[in-house]
């Protein structure tokens, strides 16, 4: 039961740490005229947090063997 | 560009091809290759998700709100991320307890109240048609689009709308209705939904990648442009944009993504495997991220194309490829927009019809007919049917009238906020036993009370229905009754304001009622079958039936509502299971006819399924002390059967850990029996020799005096061999018992080596053997007793010098460093170990039959000996092929000598 828990504990943290990236503080801090690569900060800021999100989602989700 | 008649011909071609595909699906799974048994089609099933309000109103929310349509797809990433742990439960008690909606959810966790399933399907009708309007509008809105450039349409508005709702409610009849019971999944349907959300994207992704690759020279070059007008630099640095909205918008959509009627539908009571649950938590949001790349570019297009000057931003998607006289592109977008919207459409009435006939007719129905009656049947699939048809209808009359000025966006975001209500009552029942149906009550009619207050109502305003002073002086002049500044809270967006206030009335309504009175029996005994699901895995089984039933009534009420066929099937396959004869039960069982109840609870929902039983069984009156007596009963009882068979497991392990010690005993007590009768043995022979010889001096005293001193030397040579095989038995008995103790001294095995071989000159000599000895200067020491390691260097050096042969004979002693260890080799080039003997050759009085000439006879202790020796040292010996075909013995000793200078007991392990 254990890695079971550990996965659920890693995935409520993703989701915290998600809920806080896609949000005020970090969000309105990248809310400027400036670009990336030619890209709107806000653009960049926020499709990357969203694909690193998915990408942490896939390796915690990912099962177990034998499962 | 588009006749009327061909853009109706693809669109028909397309709705066949979807008949076509749930059709194939069905056929599939009858022949037991189930298509919903891959994690993929789950996971773009849920992507019904993504409606025309993705597909067109994202662009239209863009082109004036920048990344406003974003938070909606960023609530559901983060819910995918709590999927495992939150959505998991929803899904293990739905299927436990055969659930079938989100009002049947409701309603059994909280004492399955036919009263509380009612209200949930009255909020989920009135959030939902606007929602279906919605789509039917974007159909519609489409479909004129593409024809509109070739002067006036031939079909109105109206018409598209009505026809597009007849044909789904086709579909969704067609494929969704066709079982009674419930928890039968919708294979083909699925499928054709997974197959529609496939389009959507291929599509969005098609016109995205024409807009920017296109008509523009790529991203870069697109926002480039769009910075050089200030309003669209404002808007993509996101200059004023509201955190608070942005905030509550993800919220919300995290809500609906989990609450929503369709949602529902596909992500629990068609899913066939939790595990699913893994792919669909990174696939689905990796599915949203993709269809959302393309978005504020098309917007950003359409905003600066003079062909959609003035056009509303919901219609860019369409409009762009149109205006570049794309008509392929532009067909393929109107199949994505279509698919988009079908696919929603499809799955939500048919979602919203199991809610209103099970818990709106039903009741009304179970009442009427009392308690004996018909076949269910029939009326439970027409009421099923009438209602996606009134659902439908109802979508369709809402599009033609008040729905069709405001955006795509804000009409769905009116619906997500309904459906928000129904989540406090949900989460708190599913982690807070204390939860009660008065209190879920509460919070949903308070919720939903003020959600209508706040968002639907002022709306009419819009449409002149009310008059403006409404709004902005509120009723009767009440100005503190605002709709969109409730109590003075101003200064928030409508649809922020809306959910400050319905959620909070909501959540305190649902605690306080809960905490004034404690929950009934039911509802007590239905809370921790949902709360511990995962503890006790559905077995928490109260008996609220008592056993005076006569198990042919059971079954005749079964067979009303499943058929007799079906119930059969279902009332074997549990008397199978728990090894009763259903024939010989005069009375049902309460466990029988709580496998009935929930058996129905599939086909009619929790709260009718109890009503239906009560008309054939007695519930006891049980309360809520005794319930949660009984709870606390066989929660221990679990708890202790679970206690036990860990227990039994324990000693399972250990009767079979002494089989095993006791085996070796034994296998001990043989080995010392061998020992002793080949020790007997071996100091017989001698003895024997030198008895014979004895008795023959002793009778004979006549003979020469040069065969009585050749008997004399052969006794003497005998007890020599005698003292040399006591003296090895002893040593060896030393070795084996725990009294000697060897010294730890640092030892140098070079010089070791030398003193053996040293010893061993005469012997070589007199057999014109030659030894030659390699050790490098400089060698650490190991740690040990020096006499006993020149005893190994003797007895394998004697050893090696006795199986070379005569003359010829040379042996090669040599000390090597090697990682952490000394290792001593000592080679012959006699005739070998053969492999089969490498291991047995250490064991006591193994000697093998090799032709030595003029050998030496050994006592057939000394590799066992010196094995013992080595192992106390902590090193290992074995023996290879030398390379000039003779044995090599290896001796590997660590060289930890100089940590350990104090004597240390050097004990043989048992």
């Amino acid at each position: 039961m254990i890695p079971d828990r550990l996965r659920s504990a890693r995935l409520v943290a993703l989701f915290l740490l998600g809920a806080l990236g896609f949000n005020a503080p970090p969000l309105a801090g990248v809310s400027l005229p400036g670009t990336v690569l030619g890209l709107p900060l806000p653009y960049v800021y926020l499709f990357t947090v969203w694909a690193l999100l998915i990408l942490a989602i896939a390796l915690a989700v990912r099962p177990k063997r034998g499962e | 560009m588009w006749s009327t008649g061909a853009t109706v011909a693809i669109a028909l071609a397309y709705v066949a091809l979807l008949f076509f595909i749930a059709w194939r699906g069905d056929r599939q799974a009858a022949a037991g290759r189930n298509p919903l048994a891959s994690p993929w089609i789950y996971a773009l099933s849920l992507a019904v998700y993504c409606t025309a309000w993705t597909f067109y109103g994202s662009v239209g929310r863009a082109a004036t709100d920048g990344y406003g349509f974003l938070p909606i797809y960023l609530g559901p990433t983060l819910a995918c991320a709590l999927g495992w742990v939150v959505y998991r439960k929803i899904l293990r008690i739905a299927k436990i307890e055969r659930l079938t909606s989100i009002a049947d959810f409701l309603a059994s966790r909280f004492g399955k109240s036919a009263f509380l399933g009612a209200v949930v399907a009255v909020v989920a009708v009135v959030g939902t048609v606007p929602y279906i309007a919605l789509q039917l509008k974007a159909v519609a809105t489409s479909f004129q689009l593409l024809l509109a450039r070739d002067g006036p349409s031939a079909l109105s508005y109206e018409q598209l709308s009505l026809s597009a709702a007849a044909v789904l409610a086709l579909f969704a009849i067609l494929f969704g209705t066709r079982s009674v019971d419930l928890t039968e999944q919708h294979a083909g349907l699925v499928l054709a939904i997974a197959f529609e959300s496939l389009v959507k994207l291929v599509a969005f992704l098609a016109v995205g990648l024409f807009v920017v690759f296109g008509l523009y020279e790529g991203f870069g070059d697109l926002f480039a442009r769009a910075a050089a007008d200030p309003a669209l630099a404002a808007m993509l640095s996101r200059q004023g944009a509201s955190e608070g909205a942005w905030a509550w918008m993800t919220f919300l959509s995290l809500l609906a993504f989990w609450f929503l009627p369709r949602q529902f539908q596909v992500g629990i009571v068609e899913n066939v495997d939790e595990r699913h649950l893994s792919t669909s938590a990174w696939l689905l949001p990796l599915y949203l991220l993709v269809i959302n790349v393309f978005v504020l570019p098309i917007a950003l297009a359409g905003r600066m194309s003079p062909a959609t000057a003035g056009a509303s931003g919901d219609t860019f998607v369409l409009l762009l490829p149109l205006s570049a006289d794309r008509a392929e592109l532009a067909v393929l977008v109107f199949l994505g927009g279509l698919s988009a919207a079908t696919s929603m459409v499809i799955v939500e009435s048919l979602a919203i019809s199991n809610m209103v006939a099970n818990d709106l007719v039903l009741p009304v129905l179970l009442q009427r007919s009392g308690s004996v009656g018909g076949d269910f049947r029939q009326p439970l699939l027409i009421s099923r049917r009438l209602a996606i048809v009134a659902v439908l209808l109802l979508g369709h009359l809402y599009a033609i009238s008040a729905g069709v000025g405001a955006s795509l966006i804000s009409i769905g975001l009116v619906s997500f906020a309904a459906v928000a209500q129904l989540a406090p009552a949900t989460l708190g029942g599913l982690y807070w036993a204390g939860a009660t149906r008065r209190g879920a009550l509460a919070g949903l009619i308070g919720g939903f009370a003020v959600w209508a207050y706040t968002l639907p109502l002022p709306s009419l305003v819009a449409t002149g229905r009310l008059p403006a002073s409404f709004l902005s002086e509120g009723p009767l002049g009440l100005s503190w009754l605002r709709p969109h500044a409730l109590f003075g809270l101003d200064g928030l967006d409508p649809l922020s304001h809306s959910l400050t206030w319905s959620l909070l009335v909501n959540v305190v309504a649902f605690v306080g009622v809960s905490s004034l009175a404690a929950p009934g029996p039911v509802e007590e005994r239905q809370a921790r079958r949902f709360v511990d699901v995962f503890r006790y895995r559905g077995e928490v089984e109260v008996p609220v039936w008592s056993a005076d039933a006569p198990v042919a009534s059971l079954r005749a009420l079964l067979s009303r509502f499943l058929g007799e066929e079906r119930t059969e099937r279902a009332l074997q396959a549990w008397a199978d299971e728990q090894g009763v004869d259903l024939d010989h039960m005069g009375q049902a069982h309460p466990e029988l006819i709580a496998f009935a109840e929930r058996l129905l609870a599939g086909t009619t929902g929790a709260a009718s399924a109890r009503v239906a039983l009560a008309s054939v069984a007695q519930e006891k009156t049980l309360d809520v002390g005794e319930v949660v007596e009984l709870l606390d009963e066989t929660s221990r009882v679990i708890a202790a059967s679970r206690e036990l068979a860990e227990k039994s497991q324990e000693l399972e392990t250990a009767s079979a850990e002494l089989r095993r010690v006791n085996e070796q005993l034994r296998e001990l007590d043989r080995l010392k029996d061998d020992f002793l009768s080949t020790m007997a043995h071996e100091l017989r022979t001698p003895l024997t020799a030198i008895r014979a010889f004895a008795e023959i001096l002793h009778d004979n005293p006549e003979l020469d005096t040069e065969k009585r001193s050749e008997f004399l030397r052969v006794i003497a040579k005998e007890n020599e061999r005698l003292s040399r095989l006591i003296h090895d038995l002893l040593d060896l008995a030393r070795l084996e018992g725990k009294e000697e103790r060897m010294v730890a001294e640092p030892v140098d095995l070079a010089e070791v080596v030398a003193d053996g071989v040293a010893a061993l000159d005469q012997l070589a000599a007199s057999r014109g053997v030659e030894i030659e000895v390699t050790a490098p200067m400089g060698l650490p020491p190991v740690a040990g007793d020096r006499d006993r390691l020149i005893q190994v260097v003797i007895n394998l050096v004697s050893n090696a010098v006795r199986f070379c042969p005569a003359a010829t004979g040379h042996v090669a002693v040599s000390v090597q460093r090697r990682r952490g260890e000394l290792l001593l080799g000592v080679e012959d080039n006699g005739p070998g170990v053969p492999p089969t003997e490498r291991e047995a050759i250490f064991e006591k009085f193994r000697q093998i039959a090799r032709p030595v000439s003029g050998r030496q006879a050994g006592t057939g202790l000394g590799l066992a000996i010196t094995r013992r020796i080595v192992a106390r040292h902590g090193g290992r010996i074995w023996v290879e092929d030398a390379a000039e075909g003779g044995a090599l013995f290896l001796v590997s000793l660590p060289t930890r000598a100089a940590d350990a200078p104090q004597p240390i007991p050097l004990l043989l392990g048992a």
